[in-house]
């Protein structure tokens, strides 16, 4: 292409005709982060329609100049493409700086999209993803790459999982924003809305030291788009419909850019659903309800630049009304019954059990270039998290929530980036943040979760380092600092004896006693060091291996410190403990990669060693007037998770592709030589694709995921006496579900409606064949089967 | 346009700013005890059983609910052989300072409720004599009858939102058990 822009340069030089006009402009392109010269930039003249080429200097000259205005255009093939106005009566010779692109952190990124659709351009087949999964949920998206699975409570709240781990393990990072959502929850699903977000990218490794110090997991990243610097106005609105709870969802985006560099963009999101089918029955209470919005606006230019972003998530989950069970006999029935107790016609109402979210979450982030230096970055954001939880109460308390808590976050956070250096780039940073947590009283409970107040600061340095034209190392390390200051009333009985709070912690104790509570003011502090390592290599043949290791501290959870009560779901009591440290991993993860148009791999194994590992398990039983229970109580033990991830996608010929997709995993309880509880089990995927662009972009593809029996559990089965039959029963809490395997189609096409618009219709189909299988990571698992068949009609009007 | 989009920005901090004032201003924590009393645990279970001057009682509770205090059993008298009951059930939540009688609630929510009572006594039997509003079997009222001497257990379930009409048994009928509990007892 630069030839190209050569030769018509040169032609031009030849061809042009001699006028009155013989001003000479003389310009030299730098490179805005070390100031060195850029060979070989196009340079455009757009309203003469002539060219230039810059040397090995930099300099560029166009010459037989009139008086008046041109503007240029300059590309380069590392740099943002960048337009220019000169009055040649004022200038004649200028410096030009142009911005490199600002290359990634040397993480093993696999991005949502490029797996499962190859060889197309990176942000629509994104969007287009993501898309896919508009009336959906992002443990949903998400579980399309290998080695993310989903914790699921129903089919409408689903917490992603990279590789075995979740909640508090996984950071995820919403428009730079963390999210704080009260994540620690197993049946606390992210609060976000997929559609609001252009890119989703899935960081496998523990070494995003940007983030936080405590993705033992790794990472999610929602990104929104960037737009190009024009004047224009564009959107999209997207329905979808399903036979598969009779519902579905609007979703409307409308975005406005400008010539200047101002950009604005509003979402709205709205989706029902009724109660959803398993093969042969209605899940009672399952609908959903939500309402969601999102509004941008910023400006972005070369050297600075803002970006505000505001958005509303309003979810009501219904809670399939079988999974709400009384004691240990209940839940003895229900895993030993084919059917759940209630199945009713269905219905668009929700009742209780149910969850009532709401959160919202803005930011504002400014960034000033700094020649020859870098990029000041820094971004103040707020969330709150408010979550009421319905259970089935009697008399006034009906409508009363069991659960609710809200949870406020804010934080400031300046970032330096340093690229001054030829082969160096520096990240270095620092965060404040303060969070609230407010029990709302009024519910007639004690709160599961009691008031506390959390400060966060931490400071962190990423180098990235060119040791040659193939290879880079990277490099970070970061501090946090976490204090913790709670309210809550403790049992006399069990600070003093059960759990011996009164020797172990007398400086939480401000000395009264109210009744039979002791008001109690439990702090800690904590000292969070993490570090990063990486190296990435490149190879002949797009060939590319990539290597990290991390060191994560995750601190306690407020769930895992101070929890206490009665899960109705899961007919158990869970008990957070003052004991509970942090916990402490080292991943290591490799990737071998290619990348080329016709053939692609990545193979990535890795291992995830945690000392400390907090876990809930069952660790006895409890007599109350509702009968026996078992007693669930988080420990520390040393945990060991190592596995492979294994993607492959090839093109067969011009119209089909085919990729597929291995996860296999292995979670060790080292204390106790067991099996870890709650890991996913193997799985395959298996996609074939057609496309056919000369024929509407005419698109069918077949899909089919097999997940394999989990047959490595720890038993924490046991017996209980049923007194209304009078015997011991077996309490099978932990035996898994047998091998599934899901197929499914897509079909879509896209219609031409009139300049610059386009239909574009699909038609979908999950579980074609309707089976009833039951997922060993779903929590309702014992009271029901999983979804059934699903046809789904999407249309989508891009303007 | 540059003016234009100026305001639109001013407006946007504006709004950003006010709202974060106003979310933190709402987040005043004016209740500085969030121990909220336990308003719908049931802690005592009282079964009185009435023959004329012979009044037996077995009785259930446990005052800290879910609490690391264990139940104590309380029962007075034995059965009599031979013989027909009255038999009455009370459920209290007494963490309240005003002792709080669950079974009014039980009642006024009698569709959603019913009690199921079985024993391992041979020739004891248990039958509900009252209803809920559609004419099915609720327990809070019952009449129990006695044939020869023995002992046994006697378990008393209270189930919410079961099946109605059922089988009678509390297995089959579902929902969700809200009281289980085991009393021997012991026929003269």
């Amino acid at each position: 292409m630069q030839r190209l822009f050569f030769l018509y340069a040169l032609l031009w030089g030849f061809s042009a005709t001699a006028q009155d006009c013989s001003i000479t402009f003389e310009g030299k392109i730098i490179d805005f982060h070390d100031k060195t010269p850029i060979p070989g930039a196009s340079i455009v003249v757009l309203n003469l329609n002539r060219y230039a080429t810059s040397n090995i200097n930099g300099i560029f000259k166009i010459n037989n100049l009139c008086k008046g205005k041109i503007i240029l255009e300059i590309q380069h093939i590392a740099c943002e493409t960048k337009q220019i106005t000169i009055d040649i009566e004022k200038e004649i010779h200028k410096d030009i700086y142009l911005e490199h692109h600002l290359e990634e952190l040397n993480e093993v990124i696999l991005k949502a999209s490029t797996k499962t659709e190859q060889s197309n351009v990176e942000q629509s087949i994104k969007k287009s993803v993501i898309e896919e999964f508009t009336d959906k949920y992002l443990g949903d998206a998400l579980k399309t790459i290998s080695g993310v699975s989903a914790l699921n409570t129903g089919n409408s709240i689903v917490k992603p999982m990279i590789h075995g781990l979740h909640s508090s393990r996984l950071l995820i990072i919403n428009n730079n924003v963390r999210m704080y959502d009260q994540e620690w929850g197993d049946e606390h699903a992210p609060n976000i809305d997929i559609n609001a977000s252009d890119r989703i990218d899935v960081i496998k490794g523990a070494n995003t030291l940007k983030y936080g110090s405590d993705a033992i997991g790794g990472l999610i990243l929602l990104r929104p788009k960037r737009y190009t610097v024009k004047d224009s106005l564009f959107g999209s609105a997207l329905t979808s419909f399903n036979s598969n709870g009779l519902g579905g969802s609007v979703n409307s985006e409308i975005i406005k850019t400008y010539k200047t560099g101002y950009y604005t963009k509003t979402q709205m999101n709205y989706r029902k659903f009724g109660d959803f089918e398993a093969p042969h029955y209605n899940l009672t209470n399952s609908g959903v309800e939500s309402l969601n919005g999102s509004v941008q606006i910023g400006y972005n230019s070369f050297e600075k630049g803002f970006d505000a972003y505001y958005s509303y998530v309003n979810n009501e989950f219904g809670i399939l009304q079988s999974s709400h069970i009384g004691n240990v006999n209940d839940l003895v029935n229900a895993i030993n019954s084919a059917q759940p107790r209630v199945i009713e016609d269905f219905s668009y109402t929700i009742n209780v059990p149910k969850q009532s979210i709401m959160h919202h979450l803005g930011k504002i982030e400014a960034y000033k270039r700094f020649k020859g230096f870098g990029k000041l970055t820094v971004q103040y954001d707020f969330q709150i998290n408010r979550r009421k939880e319905f259970d089935l109460r009697r008399g006034d308390l009906k409508n009363t929530p069991v659960i609710d808590l809200r949870l406020f976050t804010t934080s400031l956070q300046p970032n330096l980036q340093i690229d001054y250096f030829n082969n160096l780039k520096v990240n270095a940073g620092l965060l404040v943040r303060y969070q609230q947590n407010d029990a709302v009283s009024g519910t007639g409970t004690s709160p599961l979760i009691p008031d506390f107040d959390k400060y966060d600061a931490g400071m962190y340095a990423i180098g990235n380092y060119n040791l040659n034209e193939t290879t880079e190392i990277s490099t970070g390390i970061r501090y946090d600092f976490t204090n913790i200051n709670a309210n809550k009333e403790y049992n006399v009985t069990d600070w003093q004896e059960t759990y011996n709070y009164d020797e172990l912690f007398p400086e939480f104790e401000s000395g009264a006693i109210r009744g039979t509570d002791i008001p109690a003011n439990p702090r800690f502090t904590y000292h969070n060091i993490s570090a990063s390592l990486g190296l990435s290599k490149k190879f002949n043949n797009n060939i590319q291996l990539l290597a990290n290791y991390g060191l994560a501290s995750r601190v306690p959870n407020p769930s895992e410190l101070f929890s206490e009560g009665l899960h109705h779901s899961a007919a158990r009591i869970e008990t957070g403990l003052l004991t509970i440290g942090k916990e402490i991993a080292n991943k290591f993860i490799l990737s071998l990669e290619k990348n080329s148009n016709d053939f692609g791999f990545a193979i990535s194994p890795y291992y995830n060693q945690i000392n400390s590992f907090i876990q809930l398990i069952p660790v006895g039983i409890t007599t109350t007037i509702r009968g026996a229970f078992p007693v669930w109580e988080y420990n520390q033990i040393d945990a060991q998770i190592f596995g492979v991830d294994i993607d492959v996608n090839k093109k067969i010929s011009k119209n089909f592709n085919y990729s597929a997709s291995l996860s296999l995993l292995q979670g060790d309880n080292l204390t106790d030589d067991i099996p870890l509880i709650h890991m996913p089990a193997a799985n395959f995927s298996n996609r074939l694709f057609y496309i056919n662009e000369t024929l509407n972009q005419l698109k069918i593809s077949l899909s089919h995921r097999t997940i394999i029996q989990q047959n490595r559990f720890p038993d924490y089965n046991f017996f209980t006496y049923n007194a209304t039959i009078q015997e011991e029963v077996f309490v099978d809490i932990s035996s898994t579900p047998p091998t599934y395997s899901l197929f499914g189609l897509n079909t879509s096409i896209v219609f031409k409606v009139f300049k610059g618009s386009s239909l574009q219709l699909e038609f979908n189909i999950d579980n074609v064949f309707n089976v009833s299988y039951r997922e060993h990571l779903n929590r309702l698992r014992y009271f029901s089967n999983d979804l059934g068949r699903n046809y789904n009609l999407k249309i989508k009007i891009n303007y | 346009m540059k003016i234009t989009n100026t305001i639109k920005i001013t407006k946007l901090l504006a709004i950003l700013f006010i709202s974060v004032f106003t979310f933190t201003a709402c987040s005043d924590d004016d209740d500085d005890h969030d121990h909220d009393s336990e308003e719908e645990l049931i802690t005592t279970v009282k079964y009185t059983l009435t023959n004329g001057s012979d009044v037996v009682t077995l009785k259930f509770s446990d005052p800290d609910g879910d609490g690391p205090i264990e139940p104590v059993y309380d029962i007075v008298g034995d059965l009599t052989a031979n013989s027909t009951y009255t038999g009455m059930i009370e459920l209290l939540n007494e963490t309240e300072s005003l002792v709080e009688d669950i079974t009014e609630e039980v009642k006024e929510e009698a569709n959603e409720h019913e009690f199921f009572y079985t024993s391992n006594v041979s020739g004891l039997t248990i039958t509900k004599t009252d209803t809920d509003g559609n004419g099915n079997p609720l327990g809070v009222e019952t009449s129990l009858t006695t044939v020869g001497a023995g002992s046994g257990t006697l378990t008393i379930v209270l189930k919410h939102e079961p099946t109605k009409p059922n089988d009678g048994s509390s297995i089959s009928a579902g929902g969700s058990t809200d009281v289980e509990i085991t009393f021997d007892v012991t026929i003269n």
